[in-house]
């Protein structure tokens, strides 16, 4: 790869907003381990954070090629303000049906975006795309199933799944922050923009939702909650960082 | 010259002695048969390089796997050897082999279902019951003991039992 500088730079930011996006959502699925409703939702939100963690790893293992720390250092010694992350992946873990939405808003959008890297013109990216979809089908595979099951169940879940929807609706459509790199990843036959995969998410997600007897925002409320991609968090980040690196920067160079 | 250079060492034979190196979290299937190897090289001086690949992203067993097919290889008569894992050639559940099949069967798993470079996720509902063989089986939920296993319960036997499950 021989990017001119200005490329490197939408090269890396880019990336730094897949990885941290799933390194944060991973974190927190991981919060769910030992306080499921059920030992199966315990095992299936800990799988799933274990493969967001694996898969944020061999990202940043790409920036490492390009100049920046190793995977570890980039994971557990940033300040928040580095962190690319949307705010959807930081909000705490809440009540389940929270944490559970958040998952089917958060894995749909993934989904859709791994399959249109898959033929990236980065091609490292690519190969883990490839990879990644297959492992991500099994995460909305399970979003589906419960959001379908407690859309429909009773009045209280229903209530509360609607309710959920509402809440996180917005946050997700900060996933598709637009960035100031955009044309030139495009140009690159990197990434085609994040409206492009903003309009693939919402035509994907809506006749789940009916299925699942839950109405969408109309899209005269639709307001975006922006800024996570440029470095400005929720409050909820900073302490959540503080608690993932606290281990690791304990001593850096201990051997795992 | 070294006498370690005089006999050259075979893919073969590193394929063969990787046959030792069991999955830790399935230790009825190589590391072979899994179908995680996907290149061996031994260049003239006896030098071997391998590359693997992970199953998911994020096994946990991967790099104890590195370690012990790198002390595998060491025992056998070679000057050298480098292990690493990439995604050059992904894995999938097709590239197991017949008879890592087999030692899934052994495990008490139910095998993945071949698949066209696809898998439709439909395919988990009606997974085959390891120990009666029936269809009439129902998916419990996708994630298992372990990141590569589904969890099912057979309605005929009524018998829990896991698959290992399909992966494109």
């Amino acid at each position: 790869m021989n990017y001119s500088e200005s490329q490197l730079k939408a090269v890396k930011e880019f990336l730094y907003k897949i990885a941290d996006d799933q390194l944060i959502i991973g974190h927190r699925n991981s919060e769910w381990t030992g306080l499921g409703p059920l030992v199966e939702e315990d095992i299936a939100f800990s799988s799933i954070a274990q493969d967001k963690i694996g898969q944020a790893q061999h990202i940043y293992e790409i920036l490492h090629t390009l100049g920046e720390a190793d995977a570890d250092t980039i994971a557990f010694t940033r300040n928040a303000a580095d962190f690319k992350s949307c705010h959807l992946v930081e909000y705490p873990i809440g009540e389940y049906d929270f944490s559970l939405m958040r998952n089917f808003l958060f894995n749909h959008a993934e989904q859709i975006r791994f399959d249109m890297l898959a033929n990236s013109g980065l091609e490292p990216l690519a190969r883990l795309a490839k990879k990644y979809r297959g492992e991500v089908k099994y995460h909305t595979m399970h979003a589906n199933t419960w959001v379908k099951q407690l859309g429909r169940a009773n009045e209280e879940s229903h209530a509360r799944m609607q309710s959920a929807l509402n809440e996180t609706f917005n946050l997700a459509l900060g996933i598709f922050e637009e960035s100031e790199f955009a044309d030139t990843l495009n140009e690159l036959n990197i990434f085609p923009g994040e409206k492009v995969l903003q309009y693939k998410w919402i035509e994907v997600i809506t006749p789940l939702l009916e299925q699942s007897a839950l109405v969408l925002p109309e899209p005269s409320a639709w307001q975006p909650v922006y800024g996570g991609r440029k470095g400005y968090h929720t409050e909820y980040l900073e302490p959540m960082l503080e608690e993932m690196g606290e281990v690791f920067r304990l001593d850096p160079k201990a051997e795992w | 010259m070294r006498f370690s250079t005089l006999i050259k060492t075979t893919k073969e034979d590193i394929l063969e002695a990787l046959q030792d190196v069991k999955d830790p979290e399935i230790p009825t299937i190589s590391v072979v048969d899994l179908g995680i190897i996907t290149g061996v090289e031994v260049d003239d001086d006896n030098f071997v390089k391998v590359t693997m690949t992970p199953t998911f992203s994020g096994c946990p067993a991967l790099k104890i796997m590195e370690k012990m097919v790198k002390e595998r290889i060491e025992l056998l008569n070679i000057n050298g050897v480098e292990v690493t894992t990439n995604f050059d050639t992904p894995w999938n559940t097709n590239m197991i082999t017949p008879k890592g099949i087999e030692g899934l069967k052994k495990h008490g798993l139910a095998p993945p279902e071949k698949h066209n470079g696809l898998v439709q996720i439909e395919i988990l509902e009606k997974v085959k019951c390891p120990h009666c063989g029936s269809r009439n089986t129902t998916l419990k939920t996708p994630f298992g003991p372990t990141l590569c296993r589904s969890m099912h319960y057979c309605n005929e036997c009524l018998n829990a039992f896991e698959q290992f499950k399909p992966v494109d």
